[in-house]
């Protein structure tokens, strides 16, 4: 059993989640981010991997991938990082990074770091399934790592089905067609494909990201799914706020 | 016929290929996967993109005998005059066979990204001629470097949009585009090279292919024979050297030459020359090889040309390299502009910068007797007269 599904047969309904940056705002702050967001009662935490050229996500977590890498973040520091709080975190982990970094980190080197860290999730969402099953399932799965897969308005009923067989820890519901970003409130339509996938009864559990900002984004989220990730909306608050401020932010999702 | 340069059914050529997309974009890239091939193939598609190359885009493009240039290198050397085409080179090949691509999938939006900007006035340019609305993505650095076709495509009615993110130009400008993409599915991305996800660098070789089956029958004509013994095409992502060589990639006995760009220097720090510094990896949905440092991430390529400053090469291209059907030569950014003069003064031709790295090869090259070159002239020089001026003293 990995970490997430350990976690999921402790609660299985309105789990939050955050992403955030590595290396963000500053270069030591990965750690402290991880124990606030344990310390204000967060379920799992989404480490993110920050690249060059992250396709998949919006302007917020673009720019701080950006400064991330301009402080001196890279695989070898998040990896060294993470190793100093294994002991004494409990919360689980993810690692969102692209497919890039783990080929040129070299995919065992990679995968072992993981291991090392106590890490048996990642989300790598430039790794299609065509490719996963081709190239990265016999090793991920010889690692004990599991890899999760995202599921759009778009992505049809035959396919969502194949990633529900695939799927160890959750399925990541993307709210819209999107690429990350704040966007402030869920739509009728949005709502009606949330229903679409919950009535679908898949074996997974779901998660809802891309567009989950607040509250009121969270509360609704969490009525069709297992829990919601939180992403662009607490980068943006970590960057004006800091650190030190995280509670602020995480207490009135979860009050 | 089946090749070994024609990609498998996942877009793979050898280990380069491949598309690797968010989930996002895959009912967009499958819908194209699924259809271009019968589309490109389809008498319809086919009549109607010939009466456009013939009539719009004015080809067959003169296959030129250069004469003093033939003399000075000891070669027959002929200049596949892609830079006579409307909009001043190859580019437009792509977008007139892409629009109608579009038209066919029901496409009304087309968007674009830019380096130089000519890619983006191709597109334009065809998006202005069938009535569609189009949006082009260019580094905010590219839009100050090259304003006038900036203004040209203002003028055809595009949107140009600035990428401000990264390092501000091509690499950045196409990340744009495809982040429009995920979030406004019903686009048509019109993609300026051999480069994307698949089926997108197959897609752009079969409608750059046009270059190469005219040479088949313009050598035939001139010489007796349609294979000559060389071709040199410069290559940034690779659009012009794929359509150069894809009639030719069975036929081994014809030499490949492939011309990147060496910047200040191929170890420089300043260089674009992708198959010397790069390694394996992917970009823009693309397993290639591609300049990144030690951890992956993307190293920003330098080169006097706009087109040909791109960090990764099309996965045909890395697939050449790799397996030594092509050879890879570079020219720096000084011996480009020395063989542009050349040219110039010699045959009075003006070329594209990017097509003039592909001329500086000549000399570096030891002809037999009688050999049969032809460099593929892939662009015209109007764009680049600010940067030739400059040097004009020099």
């Amino acid at each position: 059993m990995n970490s997430i599904q350990e976690l999921f047969q402790k609660k299985d309904k309105d789990l939050l989640s955050i992403y955030f940056t590595s290396g963000y705002p500053k270069l030591e702050d990965t750690t402290k981010v991880i124990s606030s967001l344990e310390k204000n009662g967060v379920d799992f935490i989404e480490v993110g991997l920050p690249y060059s050229d992250p396709i998949a996500d919006g302007p917020t977590i673009q720019e701080s991938s950006q400064i991330a890498l301009e402080n001196g973040i890279n695989l070898d520091i998040i990896f060294e990082q993470l190793s100093t709080i294994k002991e004494t975190n409990t919360t689980p982990l993810v690692l969102m990074g692209y497919l890039n970094q783990l080929l040129k980190y070299g995919e065992d080197k990679f995968c072992k770091a993981c291991v090392a860290c106590g890490i048996d999730t990642v989300i790598i969402p430039d790794l299609p399934m065509v490719e996963f099953e081709n190239h990265y399932r016999a090793l991920f799965d010889s690692y004990g790592i599991t890899n999760v897969f995202l599921i759009t308005p778009h992505t049809s009923e035959e396919r969502i089905r194949k990633i529900d067989s695939f799927t160890k820890a959750f399925i990541y519901v993307v709210a819209s067609a999107s690429i990350t970003g704040a966007k402030g409130e869920i739509s009728n339509q949005q709502i009606a494909y949330f229903e679409r996938i919950k009535g679908m009864n898949l074996e997974s559990k779901l998660i809802i990201g891309f567009g989950i900002s607040d509250k009121q984004t969270f509360n609704t989220a969490c009525k069709y799914a297992n829990g919601a990730i939180i992403g662009s909306a607490f980068i943006k608050y970590l960057g004006s706020n800091g650190v030190d401020k995280i509670n602020n932010f995480i207490k009135p999702i979860i009050s | 016929m089946k090749s070994k340069f024609h990609p498998d059914k996942n877009g793979y050529f050898g280990q380069f290929g491949g598309a690797f997309i968010p989930e996002l974009l895959y009912p967009n890239v499958k819908e194209l996967a699924d259809n271009y091939i019968q589309i490109i193939e389809s008498d319809e598609f086919q009549k109607e993109y010939k009466s456009l190359l013939k009539d719009y885009v004015g080809r067959p493009t003169p296959l030129y005998l250069a004469k003093r240039l033939s003399e000075k290198y000891g070669a027959t050397i002929y200049l596949k005059r892609e830079d006579l085409n409307h909009t001043g080179a190859h580019k437009v090949n792509n977008t007139v066979g892409q629009i109608l691509i579009a038209q066919k999938l029901g496409k009304t939006k087309i968007i674009a990204e830019t380096g130089a900007g000519q890619h983006g006035v191709a597109t334009a340019t065809v998006c202005a001629l069938m009535g569609l609305e189009c949006t082009v993505f260019m580094g905010e650095k590219d839009i100050v470097r090259q304003a006038p076709n900036v203004a040209r495509m203002k003028m055809l009615g595009a949107k140009v949009v600035p990428a401000t993110s990264g390092s501000k130009t091509l690499k950045d400008a196409t990340n744009e585009a495809i982040r429009y993409w995920i979030q406004n599915p019903d686009t048509f991305y019109l993609i300026g090279s051999v480069v994307g996800p698949h089926p997108h660098p197959d897609m752009v070789a079969r409608l750059q292919a046009i270059i190469s089956e005219e040479m088949k029958w313009q050598l035939k004509e001139k010489t007796g024979k349609e294979n000559p013994d060389t071709i040199i095409a410069c290559v940034g992502g690779g659009s012009n050297a794929a359509g150069a060589f894809y009639h030719y990639l069975d036929d081994e006995d014809v030499e490949l030459i492939a011309v990147e760009a060496a910047g200040l220097g191929v170890n420089s720090g300043e260089s674009a020359a992708t198959s010397q510094l790069g390694e394996v990896g992917i970009i823009h949905g693309s397993k290639t090889i591609l300049m990144q440092d030690e951890y992956g991430q993307i190293v920003e390529p330098y080169s006097i040309s706009a087109g040909l400053d791109y960090p990764g090469v099309g996965p045909l291209h890395a697939f050449l390299y790799e397996s030594k059907r092509a050879k890879f030569m570079n020219a720096t950014d000084e011996e480009a502009l020395a063989a542009a003069y050349e040219l110039t003064k010699i045959e009075g031709i003006i070329p594209a910068l990017e097509t003039a790295h592909a001329l500086a090869v000549l000399s570096k090259i030891k002809f037999k007797k009688d050999q049969v070159v032809v460099v593929n002239l892939s662009g015209r020089g109007d764009k680049d007269l600010e940067t030739y001026i400059k040097h004009l003293d020099e």
